[in-house]
Parts: C-alpha cells; sequence; structure tokens
C-alpha cells in the first residue's frame, strides 16, 4: 500500500513536472515570434539616437517627424529607404553583428550608427 | 582691364547692407554700388549698351503644403506673375533647383506648365528634392535637362556672356555637404579652357558654392577646385538656392548670391534647431518668398541682381 501511494506520488509529480514543462514551452512558443526591435526618430535633422546598439536579428525602424523628407541610406549600400516624407517609416533587420553606418541622402551632414553585436 | 578690378572691395561689401523689401547691388571690377529697390526702380542704372536681363526663381518645392505654406503651388504662380510683371522682359529665366518637393511626376509637371506661361526659355539645374525618385534623378533629367551631361549640367552662351549650370546634389556622401565631384570638375576645366578672361561668367547651381553653414551642410565640399578655375575670370556671378534666404558675398572677382524659395523660408544659419521652414504667420510669409532679376550691362561688365519679395 504504501509502496503504491509512492508510485502514485511519483506518478503525479512526473506529470506535474510535464506539465509545467508543456506549459513553460507554450510560454516559449508564443514569446519566439516577438523579434527584438528599436526605434531611431529623425527630428530637426538628427537621428535620436545617433548611435544604437541592437542585438543580432533586431529589427530597427525609422520614423520621419521632421516637416521635410529624409532617408535611410547605409554607408555601404547595405540598406536604402525610399523618400520618407512626415511621418513616413522605414525598417530594416540586423543580421549580423558589426558596426552599421547611415546617413540622409539628401541632407549628408545627416549620419548615424547601429552597433550590432550578441 | 586687370588694374581696373583692383578696387576697393571692401567698400562693395559694405555697400551691400540693406534692409527692406529688395536691394539692388552691382559691381563693375570688384567696385561696388548699392542703391534701395525703390530707388534703382525710380531711376534704373545707366546703360551704354543694350543690356539684356535674367530671372533667378529657386525652391519651388511644388506639392509642398505644410506651415507655414499650404500651398506652393500658389506661391509659385505669384513668382511667375512677378516675372511677368517686370519692366524689361528678360531673355530668360534660371531655376536653381528644388523644383519638386518629392520629384513626383504630377510636381514636375505643374511647374512645367505653370512656367510654360510664361513664354520664355528656362533652365533648369537640380535641387536634393529632384533626385528622389527610384532612379534617383532620371525623371528630372528625362524633362528638364534635355541636352545636358552627367547628372544634368551644362553651359551655354548669350549675348557674350557664358553660363555654367553645375550639379552638387548627386551621389553625397556621408557627413559630407554639396559635391560637384571629379567628372563634373574635368568638364568645367574643359569647358572654361580657351575662353579669355574677360569673358563675364554666371555660374548657377542648387547648393551655395561657398560654406554658408557647415553644421547645416550649406555648402560644397568640392567647390574650392571650381572656383580655382574660375579665379582667372574679371567677372564671376555664382546664383545658388537651397537655403531659401537671400545671402551675399565677394571673394576676389567672385560674387555669390542666393535666392528666396517661393515656396517657405528656412532660418538664418544657426537661429534654429534645424533649417527646417520657418514658420512664420501668414500674413510675414509673402514678405520671405521672392524672385532675382539680373540685369547686364554690356560694356562694364556690370550685373547688377535685384531680389523682390512676392509682397513688393
Amino acid at each position: 500500500m504504501t509502496r503504491l501511494f509512492k508510485m502514485l506520488t511519483f506518478q503525479a509529480a512526473t506529470l506535474a513536472t510535464a506539465g509545467l514543462m508543456l506549459s513553460t514551452a507554450a510560454a516559449m512558443t508564443r514569446a519566439a515570434p516577438m523579434p527584438a526591435a528599436a526605434s531611431v526618430q529623425i527630428a530637426n535633422f538628427t537621428f535620436k539616437a545617433q548611435v544604437v546598439t541592437v542585438k543580432p536579428g533586431t529589427t530597427v525602424t525609422w520614423t520621419n517627424a521632421d516637416d521635410i523628407p529624409h532617408t535611410v541610406t547605409s554607408n555601404n549600400g547595405l540598406f536604402k529607404s525610399k523618400v520618407l516624407d512626415s511621418g513616413d517609416k522605414f525598417s530594416f533587420t540586423f543580421a549580423k553583428p558589426g558596426q552599421f553606418g547611415y546617413f540622409c541622402s539628401l541632407h549628408p551632414h545627416m549620419t548615424g550608427t547601429i552597433v550590432v553585436k550578441a | 582691364m586687370l588694374d581696373d578690378m583692383n578696387g576697393d572691395r571692401r567698400g562693395f561689401l559694405k555697400c551691400m547692407a540693406w534692409a527692406g523689401t529688395g536691394a539692388l547691388f552691382a559691381f563693375d571690377g570688384g567696385i561696388g554700388s548699392s542703391v534701395g529697390l525703390d530707388a534703382a526702380l525710380a531711376s534704373p542704372v545707366v546703360r551704354s549698351a543694350a543690356p539684356f536681363t535674367f530671372a533667378q526663381i529657386s525652391d519651388s518645392h511644388i506639392g509642398f503644403n505644410k506651415p507655414p505654406n499650404a500651398d506652393a503651388r500658389a506661391t509659385f504662380r505669384e513668382a511667375i506673375a512677378k516675372v511677368k510683371a517686370l519692366p524689361q522682359r528678360p531673355d530668360f529665366v534660371i531655376h536653381t533647383g528644388d523644383v519638386s518637393q518629392l520629384s513626383r511626376d504630377e510636381e514636375f509637371d505643374d511647374a512645367d506648365q505653370m512656367l510654360k506661361e510664361l513664354g520664355l526659355p528656362v533652365f533648369f539645374i537640380p535641387g536634393e528634392h529632384d533626385m528622389l525618385d527610384p532612379d534617383g534623378g532620371k525623371a528630372f533629367l528625362k524633362r528638364f535637362g534635355k541636352g545636358s551631361r552627367g547628372a544634368g549640367w551644362y553651359s551655354f552662351d548669350h549675348r557674350g556672356v557664358h553660363f555654367v549650370a553645375l550639379v552638387n546634389v548627386a551621389d553625397l556622401k556621408p557627413g559630407g555637404m554639396g559635391n560637384l565631384g571629379a567628372e563634373q570638375l574635368a568638364w568645367l576645366k574643359a569647358d572654361l579652357s580657351g575662353r579669355p578672361s574677360s569673358q563675364p561668367i554666371v555660374v548657377f547651381a542648387h547648393i551655395p558654392l561657398w560654406t554658408v553653414y557647415a553644421d547645416w551642410g550649406w555648402g560644397t565640399d568640392d567647390s574650392a577646385e571650381a572656383l580655382k578655375l574660375l579665379a582667372r575670370f574679371g567677372s564671376v556671378t555664382v546664383l545658388n538656392g537651397h537655403i531659401h534666404q537671400i545671402t551675399q558675398k565677394v571673394e576676389g572677382r567672385i560674387a555669390f548670391h542666393t535666392a528666396r524659395s517661393t515656396a517657405f523660408p528656412q532660418p538664418a544659419p544657426g537661429t534654429a534647431p534645424s533649417p527646417g521652414p520657418l514658420k512664420v504667420p501668414p500674413e510675414q510669409l509673402h514678405d520671405m518668398l521672392g524672385i532675382t532679376d539680373a540685369v547686364f550691362v554690356r560694356g562694364h561688365d556690370r550685373i547688377a541682381l535685384i531680389d523682390s519679395t512676392l509682397t513688393a
């Protein structure tokens, strides 16, 4: 009897543990599709912040808050937005580590850098 | 002739101080004179030979519709009416760039149609707002750049004056300002070689060819190369736009001048957090928009630039 009780208790504990593991797995499954994100504001002819550090896989979104159109143009040709009028957005996902300089091709004195590191 | 050029340029600079709705400044081999616009209109410059004039329009930004100007088309139309009403009909018009706000076909179309009402030849060079089509300026060139080279540069002669149209808004570099590039500079060198130093030269380009304010990118990185090629000429006038306000300066025998916009004013260098549109109240807007009328008096190498606002 005692032995049976022990076995039952063991099975219940196993089930409970398995259940916990399942729910953890479910939570992880829910979290996985939400990618890391960062944002950069374009305001007063500057990129804010000028240097943004993110983890690989992060999607960076730029929003033009100025009355004047701007672009987000990579220094080395990796990415280039179309012209962003007031309120327009542009996103790019940085897969690999590195330093990625960019500028506004209309107003090239406007510069910024995305630093990607694990 | 060169001796005549060694005049007192300080005197010239001093008399360029002006205020009000417009001003006229003239120079003859570095010695200048300046009178208020009202006086100039009342008693025109003495002309010893058949003079000619041309008008400069700049930064029409067709499509712009935010404060302080809800309709840049309407103010452009007013500027065109202003050119039509000039006391002497200009031989032609130059548009120093930013014809459009976003390089859209309908913006270029509307500018083109309105300018046609003048019945005058119009010479264009692109501003950075005219380079925003997916092909980086091809839409502008197809419409306004026939016969030009590279990104849209060219030259022509008119009644003994050599006009050079330069493009400094193509292939801009990170952290830089305006840019002419090696190919265009080589072309300019060839274009100017063999010309007598006595020939008056007018250069026009969108971004100023001297550094007005580096923090806002108001200059051209390699303009010194171009100015070196122009230094031997007795009379050089450089006409720019881009900064939506009048600035002027004289360096050696080169006179620099920027025109007002027909769409919206921008702040004076460093007086605002950014060079974005100056949001003036509606009743002040027309005082800050305008056109430039250039008058040549032949035999004197003299050019007079008369700026007038849409109000005046």
